[in-house]
């Protein structure tokens, strides 16, 4: 199919950015996004003109790397999956597609699609761990876990960290991300010791970093590819209280 | 429990939600009581006057002449400047947070209700001053006699203009009710997933409750059922 692609490109961070067209022909309804991406950058490369700049890395979906807003949604238009797994046949003949960075003050752009995502390392850095003794893994079932509560800190757990909640959120809010992360460990026996300090740490570091705070418009949640639910917004909050209110 | 000193409330992001949620429940509780109040405008006008004058000696004889009510009103305006210095510091983050706007936008489970909470909040902040000033000092109602407030309601409510007004500003708070009282449980944490549908779904009645509560006060006056 042909298709018409509004792709923004930025030099770096200093340079103006702007929105360059592309027409693209032969695009394969089975191929996926970033092979129709491929595509373009091998006709720029043969045309000798810069190829167009996004992350990307596993391509199974699972490792959070990739991650553009396509026509407004960040990875696009099918729900609970990555860029790299939306396939050509969500299009047709004909259509424009605007392909756009993350956009958030926390996530400095480095080049076209790719940004800096440095700032959710940080989060997990203050706090995001258990600090256990290592050695030997220790034996399945050792340490009794409700079914409930594991089946909850495997949701949350599944977070790969790629910014789409960041990045459709009007706040421009990390509450999904950080929330995750803080209810993924305080489901666990291993993650109660450090719980209230874990989630004032997580919290101060995500303020640090220049995040928006959360209206619980639930647009994080739509466009998650992991599909992590709302509650663990909630479940934060309601860490964080407790860790004020017992301090 | 280094991290929990410097955590103070008020600088976080979510202490900010916080000061919001509660100030929010303040709100809501008055909201509520002067929604009730406003109903005995159909019990006739020496029951409504007697009404509003009675509620100085709220609280007697524990309270003095005005005094549970100056008490109520302190709460109030605090609650209202917390509430409005929260959304500020957070809409000010929050523009921070996205310098540069996507050429297309699209959103996928935000409604009226959410996208209106900032300037739905303007509205009706600019919309409580203006009653304040045509119902409490009357400066610019066309007649306005201290303690006749049967009278002072009746005739406010002839203007048409001020009638849509109120009815708009209604609506809006209808609206951010209808958000802020679920938001209000999932910033708090009182929310457990179990019950997210049945807690929306209260939050929209109670909304619509309020909206008509208080619209069908200036329709009575409009269309001659009050007068």
């Amino acid at each position: 199919m042909k298709l018409k692609l509004r792709i923004w490109r930025q030099a770096n961070a200093d340079t103006q950015g702007r929105f360059q067209d592309y027409n693209l022909d032969h695009v394969s309804a089975d191929s996926s996004f970033l092979e129709m991406l491929d595509l373009l950058n091998e006709q720029l490369i043969q045309a000798g003109e810069e190829p167009v700049a996004f992350d990307h890395d596993c391509r199974e979906g699972i490792c959070g790397m990739c991650g553009v807003v396509i026509n407004g949604l960040a990875h696009g238009p099918a729900r609970g999956l990555t860029a790299c797994q939306l396939h050509m046949r969500h299009y047709k003949e004909g259509d424009t597609i605007t392909i756009e960075p993350w956009r958030a003050a926390a996530f400095p752009l480095i080049k076209d699609l790719v940004v800096d995502r440095s700032a959710f390392d940080r989060i997990i850095q203050a706090g995001g761990y258990v600090s256990v003794s290592t050695g030997s893994a220790p034996d399945a079932n050792a340490i009794p876990i409700p079914k409930k509560n594991a089946d909850l800190a495997m949701d949350a757990a599944a977070c790969i960290g790629c910014g789409a909640c960041v990045a459709a959120c009007p706040n421009g809010s990390a509450m999904l991300f950080t929330a995750a992360k803080v209810s993924h460990l305080g489901q666990l026996p291993q993650g109660q010791v450090e719980r209230h300090n874990r989630v004032a740490a997580m919290v101060r570091q995500m303020d640090a970093e220049g995040f928006g705070g959360c209206t619980n418009h639930g647009e994080c949640s739509a466009v998650c590819p992991k599909l992590i639910p709302l509650d663990v917004i909630g479940q934060m909050n309601r860490d964080l209280i407790r860790a004020v209110l017992s301090r | 429990m280094q991290n929990l000193q410097v955590l103070s409330f008020s600088r976080s992001t979510i202490g900010k939600k916080v000061i919001m949620a509660v100030t929010g429940v303040i709100g809501i509780g008055f909201i509520l009581v002067h929604m009730y109040g406003n109903l005995k405008v159909f019990i006739g006008p020496e029951y409504f006057n007697a009404y509003s004058e009675e509620l100085r000696e709220l609280g007697a004889p524990i309270f003095g002449h005005a005094h549970a009510l100056w008490i109520m009103r302190l709460i109030l305006i605090a609650s209202v400047a917390l509430h409005v210095w929260a959304a500020t510091a957070l809409t000010i983050q929050a523009r921070k947070a996205r310098p540069d706007q996507y050429a297309v936008k699209r959103t996928l489970e935000a409604n009226y209700a959410s996208k209106l909470m900032r300037w739905g909040g303007v509205v009706i902040f600019v919309f409580i001053l203006y009653h304040l000033m045509h119902f409490t000092w009357g400066n610019i109602h066309p007649d306005f006699i201290p303690g006749e407030v049967y009278h002072n309601l009746v005739v406010g409510f002839q203007f048409l203009p001020n009638v849509i007004f109120y009815l708009i500003a209604v609506s809006l708070l209808g609206l951010h009710l209808y958000h802020g009282g679920w938001s209000m449980m999932q910033t708090l944490g009182i929310l457990s997933p179990r019950y997210d549908q049945a807690v929306r779904r209260g939050a929209a009645a109670f909304a619509l409750l309020m909206t008509l509560g208080f619209a069908v006060v200036p329709l009575a006056v409009l269309f001659g059922v009050v007068k």
